[in-house]
């Protein structure tokens, strides 16, 4: 009797594990939502200068970068559909393409970062020289929010690549997936981010 | 069985929802950026944040799962967004009263 109970027990709490996995997204919140307030108190101050500054971001890229995170946000959600119905072979292909659109996601930004370096506009760099306050604090909130951002998706690609293992090997099926719906929250956390950063860095006129 | 194990009781939706909330994410991405183009003044950045909102609030309710999560869930994301939303507005009361808008 007691054997049996003991095998039929399966530690396991999807329940506390997403809300755990809330608790962590809400401290991520308070983290960006730091940053979106000094944001904001700096745009109150230089409102000309941030319009001078975001003319020279380019927002072909911006709007690429949104779709393709947009995009990858969707295949995720595919991705963890496909796996409930037991489709595991087009969940990892969905999970693939997620984790391509997310590298080409940093791609664009590092040839994006790259262009502004060139130009000289990087802390301490020739052009930031030249720049009025409000434009260099511009810069500064732009690399500061953009590179943490590209640090998330980072690790949300290699928390998704993890995740890749797991269905392949069979520890994350249809009946026991709360660690790739974790990976998916976390995804598209990241996702509604860069929804808030594109229009305030890249669409001001 | 614990009850914990059997949370996923309530029906998915299906792959075809998911792809019209993406068409709606892209879409209205489509109209911010349409938008910034023209001269709103400072109604700008208000049209763009509620833009922002309504796409994000389809990425939680959606993609998240929110919209079918038990209300433990929805309650704790309110708190959450309640506490943010009030350090929001009481520094723009402060920003506005320091810097007025022109």
């Amino acid at each position: 009797m007691s054997n049996e109970a003991a095998v039929a027990h399966v530690h396991r709490d999807d329940e506390g594990s997403k809300m755990g996995m809330w608790l962590f997204l809400f401290t991520e919140l308070l983290l960006f939502g730091g940053m979106f307030i000094l944001y904001a108190s700096y745009r109150f101050m230089y409102p000309d200068n941030f319009k001078v500054a975001a003319m020279r971001l380019d927002t072909l890229i911006g709007a690429v970068n949104t779709i393709l995170l947009l995009t990858s946000s969707l295949t995720v959600v595919l991705a963890i559909t496909a796996l409930r119905r037991n489709q595991k072979t087009f969940s990892l292909y969905l999970l693939g393409f997620t984790v391509v659109a997310g590298g080409a996601f940093l791609v664009n930004k590092f040839f994006e970062w790259s262009a502004k370096i060139h130009h000289g506009i990087y802390p301490k760099g020739p052009e930031m020289a030249n720049l009025s306050d409000g434009e260099s604090v511009f810069y500064g909130l732009y690399y500061v929010m953009t590179g943490l951002h590209a640090l998330h998706i980072i690790v949300g690609l290699a928390f998704i690549i993890f995740m890749m293992v797991f269905i392949a090997r069979g520890k994350q099926t249809g009946d026991n997936c709360q660690k790739l719906e974790n990976a998916g929250l976390y995804w598209h956390l990241v996702d509604i981010i860069w929804i808030f950063l594109f229009p305030l860095f890249y669409l001001i006129h | 069985m614990s009850d914990n194990t059997n949370t996923h009781t309530h029906e998915h939706p299906g792959y075809g929802l998911y792809i019209l909330v993406w068409a709606g994410l892209v879409g209205l991405t489509t109209i911010t950026v349409a938008l910034a183009g023209f001269n709103l003044a400072s109604l700008t950045v208000v049209v763009a944040m509620a833009i922002a909102v309504i796409k994000s609030l389809l990425v939680t309710n959606y993609f998240m799962h929110v919209r079918t999560d038990s209300a433990v869930f929805k309650i704790f994301i309110f708190v959450c967004l309640a506490i943010f939303l009030t350090m929001i507005v009481l520094t723009f009361f402060d920003l506005t009263y320091r810097f007025p808008l022109k």
